[in-house]
């Protein structure tokens, strides 16, 4: 009974597990994407670049401060967010007006340069960062070995997600947010300061990627380009969810880890592909996205 | 002034230069590099200059070509012409694929289907058998072509200039044809496009198709000139590469794209002796280490562009020549 489809089940858990943890990545990625893109109107190209610099902000807070885990999981994101001010009141206010195109590349150049900047400091090699001493070793569920930490960042990562959601959609600061959307000119006249409001979106946009990327350095190595592979995967993430709702981007994210950890159990080889070949079948049936709205 | 004049003695005479080039003592594989990626960029503004489409997936046009030419030259051992042929084709087929789909949606959407697009056949051409991994395609021979020894340097140097003045013929026909003013129009107002009857996807489509077939013929001179085809042809940095020629060199112009690739070219090329300079200069030893970081450099220009140069160094100089007239 511990086979399925002639794969032990131990191991396909394993890798379910690993699907849903980058399915978390993907959801807190395309969560702040979309958030951005529903204020600012700029497809945020660096946020794989500032998810980069949360991972490597924790381990040199490790490194050079003594800072453990849980300080720079907090820290993180307030610096890349304190970073996200400065970009938007300085770069990506003078777009707001231009073609969309103009914002995608804007945050392209911020990219480059941000991933140039750690290179050649840091080379392309992976920096260690070991998983905090309380969220060490595994628990034994009796059917697979559970990883803490690993229970952790999905745990984590859910938690914030639905927080980022309940905030948009539940409370009257979500509502601001969403009327400033639809209508900037509108909600300006009721005295609510929508440029302030828009550098916010972008700062607390990009602090959840740092806070991803925190979450990020344990498992995977933290190097200079951890960012800019994965911002492709959450790009098809993106397309496939469609950018209307936010419940959508999270649902999506979890749910195409998981095909991608599924993959790699039962045909490897198109583990790295099979997020672009979902994207592919479901542009054909639904060009506007799963989640998404025709225009 | 060149308004009155007919533009083609313009071009004429730039072509005219770059046949002179290797006689003023100008390393040849160089310019052919230069040309190759000018050839890439040209087809790249075919998209983005004449129609509007911001294609983030180009490199997948280029490294599709480069892997498929230097299959069926070094492998096939097909004549140049065939191999280059076959290149394209690859190439074309790609564009085929990727347009269908990716029109469906527009906007930034198509630059991020695109994008992801490329990104699986990146992945394709990593695991493939044919492509040699992560070492690629090396000892492509050059061969021959019609009797001419391509393996001397000059001989190569006028068949890829030929194939360049070619391929900037054919865009520069298809811009002014009637078919590349439905596509301005595309540009400028698609709804009104539609309104006027015109059947707006499938021209997209031909657009996008044609746009890369070019950047596929790029690709495959390519391998012909440098002999390998490797994974960076086909890496989406590559697209973003091209995406910063054209805007460097200016959207929308004919020429922008070739000063463009000219001068990021040749940045890549120089940056380290740059950087060697500045250090010695500085005394910073940081500066040393410039030459590995190319992007900051590059991400500096992309966001000075983007910013204060949007019309790139030609579109800007013939705004420069407009006022003075005026």
């Amino acid at each position: 009974m511990t086979d399925f489809f002639g794969i032990p089940l131990p191991a396909l858990l394993g890798q379910l597990l690993l699907g849903l943890v980058n399915g978390s990545f993907y959801a807190m990625l395309s969560l702040g994407l979309a958030v951005i893109f529903g204020m600012l109107n700029i497809i945020n190209f660096a946020h794989g670049a500032l998810y980069m610099m949360g991972a490597f902000l924790a381990w040199m807070g490790l490194e050079y401060l003594g800072l453990n885990y849980w300080v720079m999981l907090l820290l993180a994101p307030l610096l890349v967010g304190v970073l996200g001010i400065a970009i938007e009141r300085l770069l990506l206010q003078w777009l707001y007006k231009l073609d969309h195109l103009y914002g995608l590349l804007l945050t392209f150049g911020i990219t480059l340069v941000t991933e140039g900047i750690f290179r050649s400091f840091y080379g392309v090699s992976g920096q260690q960062y070991s998983v905090p001493e309380a969220l060490q070793g595994a628990t034994n569920l009796g059917f697979m070995i559970l990883p803490n930490y690993r229970a952790w960042v999905v745990v984590a990562s859910i938690v914030v997600c639905l927080a980022v959601w309940a905030l948009i959609e539940k409370t009257s600061l979500g509502a601001t947010l969403r009327a400033g959307t639809e209508n900037p000119k509108l909600v300006q006249a009721f005295g609510i300061n929508v440029p302030r409001m828009i550098t916010l979106t972008y700062a607390g946009g990009v602090a959840l990627a740092a806070f991803a990327g925190v979450l990020a350095a344990p498992i995977l190595q933290v190097t200079a380009l951890m960012g800019s592979n994965l911002i492709i995967v959450v790009f098809a993430v993106v397309v496939i969810g469609g950018m209307g709702s936010i419940l959508g981007s999270i649902l999506t994210g979890l749910g195409l880890g998981v095909i991608e950890g599924l993959t790699k159990v039962f045909y490897p080889e198109a583990s790295n592909t099979v997020v672009f070949v979902v994207m592919a079948i479901v542009l054909l049936v639904r060009p506007a996205g799963l989640f998404g709205k025709e225009k | 002034m060149s308004q009155t004049k007919n533009p083609l003695i313009g071009y004429g005479l730039m072509f005219a230069g770059i046949a002179l080039l290797p006689l003023l003592g100008a390393y040849p594989i160089f310019v052919m590099k230069v040309m190759c990626y000018a050839l890439f960029a040209c087809a790249f503004n075919l998209l983005i200059g004449f129609t509007g489409l911001l294609s983030f997936g180009h490199a997948a046009f280029l490294g599709a070509a480069a892997y498929g030419a230097g299959h069926a030259l070094k492998v096939w051992g097909l004549p140049v012409p065939l191999g280059l042929a076959f290149g394209v084709a690859a190439a074309a087929a790609c564009g085929l694929v990727f347009g269908l789909l990716a029109i469906r949606r527009s906007g930034i959407y198509f630059s991020m289907i695109t994008l992801a697009l490329a990104q699986m056949l990146f992945f394709f051409f990593l695991q493939a058998q044919f492509t040699g991994g992560e070492d690629g395609l090396q000892a492509v021979p050059r061969g021959t072509l019609l009797g001419l020894d391509l393996g001397k340097d000059l001989t190569l140097y006028y068949v890829v200039l030929a194939i360049f003045i070619g391929a900037f013929w054919l865009i520069y026909r298809t811009v002014h044809s009637p078919f590349g003013q439905v596509l301005t129009s595309i540009r400028e107002n698609e709804a009104r496009a539609t309104s006027l009857g015109y059947d707006v996807e499938r021209f997209k489509l031909v657009a996008f198709v044609l746009s890369a077939a070019l950047a596929g013929l790029a690709g495959a001179t390519k391998t012909l000139v440098l002999g390998f085809a490797t994974l960076t042809d086909a890496v989406w940095t590559t697209s973003g590469l091209v995406i910063l020629m054209t805007l460097v060199g200016g959207m929308g112009t004919m020429v922008g794209p070739i000063v463009g690739a000219l001068v990021i070219i040749a940045l890549e090329n120089k940056i380290g002796d740059a950087g060697k300079f500045l250090a010695e200069a500085t005394g910073v030893q940081w500066f040393n280490g410039l030459g590995e970081s190319v992007s900051l450099v590059t991400g500096l220009i992309f966001i000075l562009c983007v910013l204060a140069f949007r019309r790139g160094l030609v579109g800007e100089l013939g705004a420069l020549l407009e006022k003075r007239k005026a």
